[in-house]
């Protein structure tokens, strides 16, 4: 450390001292930033890097100068498109198209959402995807973790300082460009995280495995990420070539019977558990039934034990439906509950929040399928928004660990679809500035040039999220009797025998049965020998 | 009447140590079917998995045992006329205090109802438990053994099933063993040191 802060110090003095002394005084040895040290290329002594910036494409027309390519590659991403095409289903999916039980969808709400893409400027529909200084470089390899894209500026970091929320004194202070991109390293956590941790608004809203207590874990909330231990960065796993990260859940492998993988030999991928551990990952004991179990139990389902449990709260219920409420002053509402979690907002409904949350189980193959926008609903029942294959009989199922959102949302009441939901914005429409859930709705659904009958109702939906995230030791992976026992955490799973949880009735009871009879038959004739004993002694002394 | 090795070293020692693996199994057993919880259902399954291989094991040398020594043929069915003697002794005669139909010797040391007893414990319910129990282990493999059909449900109903008729028998075989020799407990004495008048 003395070596590395002597030797660095003199060159980009600001930023290396902050950094090692970040790295000191939190006790780990922080080996991305050795890391990033470590690199062939000092990015600070880079002429065309040494100049002030006035905006984020700037910064990227100099990257591009040396890094030709990067935008070409990134043009081909999720991360740049927000749309995919599953190859399973053949389904259009991705940020761009799918709806969800948060805020819903992008359209209309370009501004606020897109602060979380990796571009600059995707304010509305028009965004032109094959523009190259629109890719924003500094949100996944900025080292100084002071690059922050501002929450409502279309992917731009603000470059003023301002406050938000408006009018709050909440200042955001405009990131000083020229040092961040002199110091750009590889992704660690805390880039991956500033989206990826935050997503649906808020700190571990989304996932409920993935929130801010993942950027500097211990290793008993997440065994591999954890600094006291494996210290692994997101891009351990999440490997990419030419800037396309692996490892996405719109068709998530559910069972990678492919094996470890080898460099040079095999797919590049090591996002799933068998990259690395293989589907035998457990010591061979005389009793190898953990082993057998990875033919139909994801390797999450025993390792995560519980998700949400690094301190940060993840959104379970979200309800629409009571958004809008104002009190007698004409003001907006906030409520919180005793943890101060926010229970209601008027421009946003009725929240529940959970901590350290038991998953939900289901059998997951794949074919994982987004409810479209003019895809037909059941009014009159629980509206799944993502389904997917499996059962105990597919082969290539697996039980899996799941968060379920569950909430309340509007939808098409005369055409019994889901719609969108125009939020955010200046214009009147936007439900955020009148509350008016009519127009709000058609506002969206014009944009998105899909057909809305007028009426709108609010309709239950669930959201599966499956977890993979928050990987415990080993010593608080689940015991067998989780689930092997009555009401054990695969009760809900009945499509198969499941030994200490299932019996047949009638087997138990003509076995016991047998046994009573048994038991009952051998006293039987034990009394009457013990009685007729008695009477030929007594017959033998009478005798005498 | 003369004092005899009725059993031998071998004998009591496989005699033994199977009821103490047959206990052990049935209460983990039941500890994995659910009935009760003694055993966290790992250790029951450690257990069970262990004293099933050391069963194997030894069942290897006491089939070994009987068929080198001829002892087999104790298992032989008498005939139809002395299995009815026998059975009209336990029904009837047991009671009134008449003889027993059956000379226990070192040859011919199981009656004429204990021959068809332990024939049908060795060639029906322990065959049922041994493969049924192994296909329960092995269910992971079944598609490599080519019976992908099998249900784990049914597989694991017959070893269930099985395991009730061995608790039966046990008590019928407890019963018998313990209170109907001539001096008490002779029979219990005879499996420990070996010696019984022939």
């Amino acid at each position: 450390m003395f070596f590395y802060q002597s030797k660095n110090s003199a060159r980009v003095p600001g930023i290396l001292c902050t950094l090692l002394f970040a790295a000191c005084s939190n006790g780990y040895a922080n080996v991305e930033e050795i890391a990033a040290i470590s690199s062939t290329a000092d990015h600070s002594k880079f002429e065309i890097l040494q100049k002030q910036f006035a905006t984020g494409p700037d910064v990227t027309k100099a990257c591009l100068s040396c890094h030709t390519e990067a935008s070409t590659q990134l043009h081909k991403t999720k991360h740049w498109n927000w749309t995919f095409t599953n190859p399973d289903t053949g389904q259009e999916v991705g940020k761009k198209s799918i709806i969800n039980n948060y805020c819903l969808a992008i359209n209309k709400n370009y501004a606020r959402c897109t602060s979380c893409h990796i571009g600059y400027g995707w304010k509305d529909k028009n965004f032109n995807f094959t523009s190259q200084e629109n890719v924003d470089c500094l949100v996944c390899h900025d080292s100084t973790d002071t690059y922050k894209k501002f929450p409502t500026a279309a992917g731009h970091p603000n470059y003023k300082d301002k406050a938000f929320p408006k009018g709050s004194k909440k200042i955001w202070k405009a990131p000083d460009l020229s040092l961040i991109a002199q110091s750009v390293g590889k992704s660690r956590r805390e880039n991956c995280g500033a989206c990826h941790f935050y997503g649906g608004g808020g700190d571990g809203v989304k996932h409920g495995d993935l929130d801010s207590s993942m950027t500097n874990p211990d290793k008993q909330l997440d065994v591999h990420m954890g600094v006291d231990g494996l210290n692994f960065t997101c891009s351990e796993c999440h490997t990419s070539d030419g800037h396309d990260v692996k490892g996405s859940r719109y068709n998530i492998t559910a069972k990678d019977t492919h094996g470890i993988d080898i460099p040079g030999r095999d797919d590049n991928s090591r996002a799933s558990c068998e990259s690395c551990h293989g589907m035998t990952p457990h010591p061979e004991t005389i009793n190898n039934k953990i082993n057998d179990h990875t033919d139909k139990v994801a390797c999450v389902t025993c390792h995560i034990p519980t998700y949400a449990r690094g301190g940060v709260a993840t959104k379970m219920w979200w309800d629409w439906s009571t958004a809008g409420k104002k009190d007698s002053d004409g003001k907006l509402i906030k409520k919180k509950n005793k943890n101060g979690q926010l229970t209601y907002h008027t421009k946003k409904g009725s929240f529940e929040w959970g901590e350290n949350l038991l998953p939900e189980y289901d059998w997951l193959s794949g074919n994982i399928r987004y409810k479209q926008l003019n895809e037909k609903i059941d009014p009159n029942r629980v509206v799944a928004l993502n389904t997917f294959s499996g059962s105990y009989d597919d082969p290539d199922a697996r039980i899996w660990p799941f968060k379920i959102m569950r909430g309340k949302q509007p939808y098409d009441k005369g055409n019994n679809t889901l719609t969108l939901l125009h939020l955010f914005g200046k214009e009147k429409t936007a439900y955020w500035k009148s509350y008016n859930w009519n127009n709000a709705i058609k506002a969206a659904m014009d944009e998105a040039q899909a057909n809305y009958s007028g009426e709108y109702g609010f309709i239950e939906t669930t959201l599966h999220w499956p977890l993979a995230h928050m990987v415990a030791p080993k010593e608080q992976s689940l015991s067998c009797g989780e689930c092997h026992s009555k009401e054990g955490r695969l009760a809900n799973l009945t499509d198969f025998y499941l030994p200490g949880r299932d019996n047949n009735k009638w087997l138990d009871i003509i076995g016991w049965l047998a046994v009573l009879g048994t038991l009952g038959g051998v006293s039987l004739h034990g009394v009457i020998r013990f009685f007729f004993s008695r009477k030929k002694i007594a017959k033998k002394r009478s005798n005498q | 009447m003369s004092r005899v090795i009725m059993y031998n070293g071998f004998e009591r020692f496989w005699h033994w140590s199977l009821s103490v693996l047959i206990l052990i199994l049935l209460v983990t057993g039941f500890n994995i079917h659910g009935t009760y919880q003694i055993f966290t259902f790992e250790q029951a399954v450690d257990i069970h998995i262990i004293c099933s291989w050391l069963l194997m094991g030894l069942l290897v040398f006491v089939i070994f045992w009987h068929m080198t020594t001829g002892e087999w043929k104790q298992y032989i069915p008498s005939s139809t006329n002395k299995l009815i003697a026998m059975m009209k002794y336990y029904a009837i005669d047991i009671f009134m205090g008449g003889g027993h139909p059956h000379h226990k010797t070192r040859q011919s040391k199981l009656n004429p109802m204990q021959r068809l007893a332990y024939l049908f414990l060795h060639v029906a319910i322990t065959p049922v438990v041994w493969i049924s129990g192994l296909l329960y282990l092995y269910y992971p493999y079944w598609d490599s053994f080519g019976l992908a059909g099998l249900s784990l449900g049914t597989i694991a109903m017959i070893h269930t099933a099985a395991a009730f008729a061995v608790i039966a028998f046990l008590i019928v075989h407890l019963y018998l063993a313990l209170t109907t020799s001539k001096e008490p407990l002779g029979y219990l004495k005879a499996m420990i040191h070996g010696y019984e008048n022939e």
